[in-house]
């Protein structure tokens, strides 16, 4: 039952047809799973929060950087030198109290994600590398997870709603990340602070939508974004049968670190 | 010929059979060597770019990796 309190908090949801008390009920009991607490983790941690998502995961193994600040809008300058996954939890929690936070001060690995995210009702890939897109893409699909993709770099984003098996997967589309020994150029590199909100809000009203049972989620269908354009577009994407992971004969089986997965732009830090 | 790429109309000049791999060239595709082609809604595997002809009316889509926000 939703106390008084609650009700008022939450009226501009209950209002909602698609809601209503019920769906409020539905959210508080939901747990939702973000990985990464920077660009995309913030709005995503800060909306689900407001929204009532009663229990909410966050790991990132970072702590907040100055040069994070300008799109990482759950940490403030306060929190420079502060974990991350503290940072959004003291954002998220003094928002709204009603909600539980569990972080986890780690990087998702093919060793720690299975439980990382295995009480959790939905999963929300808000990471910035290639090795751990891969992974979540992979532990979600070979675990029954739904999850959120999103991408971003300098002006354009990309998300898609995965349902394992039943929709396409992110190696549907991308088999296997850019190869570690071709030099990739680094011209694509930075991002415009906003657009993390936009990629990052979307990813969050999909979970929404996801744990309410209504509207219809982003499958089969990549969303891109470029904010210099001010385009969205949607491409058709079909299950891919010769998926790596979720196709008719998949070559990954279990949940394995793709090693051979270097960040394009790490290669920018290191030179 | 007359594709539809990335949903904007592209006019290639030339003969009409062109593989994939003379199309990312043709239309100077930026780092082609990390992109998903999908052609009328088919994702193509790295390995048949160069046996896979377009042809006049097709609809390709160039797919980009994006990794995030690090510097």
């Amino acid at each position: 039952m939703l106390t008084e309190e609650q009700i008022e908090r939450y009226s501009r949801h209950i209002m909602l047809k698609e809601v209503g008390g019920k769906g409020q009920k539905k959210l508080f009991d939901s747990k939702v799973m973000i990985i990464g607490a920077g660009g995309l983790g913030s709005p995503i941690a800060l909306y689900l929060a407001a929204a009532g998502v009663g229990t909410i995961g966050i790991a990132d193994a970072d702590a907040v950087d100055l040069s994070n600040l300008q799109r990482q809008i759950a940490h403030h300058t306060k929190d420079i030198g502060v974990p991350k996954v503290n940072s959004a939890r003291e954002k998220m929690t003094a928002m709204n109290p009603d909600v539980q936070v569990n972080t986890y001060q780690t990087w998702v690995s093919a060793e720690n994600i299975a439980d990382i995210i295995g009480e959790y009702d939905f999963v929300i890939d808000g990471t910035d590398n290639f090795a751990a897109k891969f992974l979540i893409n992979d532990a979600c699909v070979l675990t029954g997870k739904p999850y959120s993709h999103g991408g971003i770099l300098q002006f354009d984003g990309q998300t898609i709603t995965v349902k394992p098996g039943e929709s396409a997967c992110y190696r549907c589309i991308f088999p296997t990340p850019p190869p570690k020994d071709a030099i990739p150029t680094c011209s694509r590199a930075g991002v415009i602070g906003v657009l993390p909100g936009v990629i990052g809000t979307l990813q969050a009203t999909e979970a929404v939508k996801f744990i309410l049972g209504k509207g219809e989620l982003l499958t089969n269908r990549l969303l891109t974004y470029n904010a210099l354009r001010m385009k969205f577009r949607e491409v058709p994407i079909k299950k891919n049968p010769r998926c790596p992971v979720c196709g008719e004969n998949p070559t990954i089986t279990t949940i394995q670190d793709e090693l051979d997965a270097l960040n394009v732009c790490d290669l920018e830090k290191q030179g | 010929m007359e594709l539809t790429v990335n949903g904007k109309p592209a006019k290639i000049d030339g003969n009409d059979a062109l593989n994939i791999t003379s199309l990312l060239d043709a239309l100077k595709v930026e780092q082609a060597e990390y992109v998903t082609v999908e052609l009328n809604g088919e994702i193509l595997e790295r390995e048949a770019f160069d046996a896979t002809l377009v042809k006049s009316g097709d609809a390709v889509e160039f797919l980009y990796f994006m990794g995030g926000g690090r510097k």
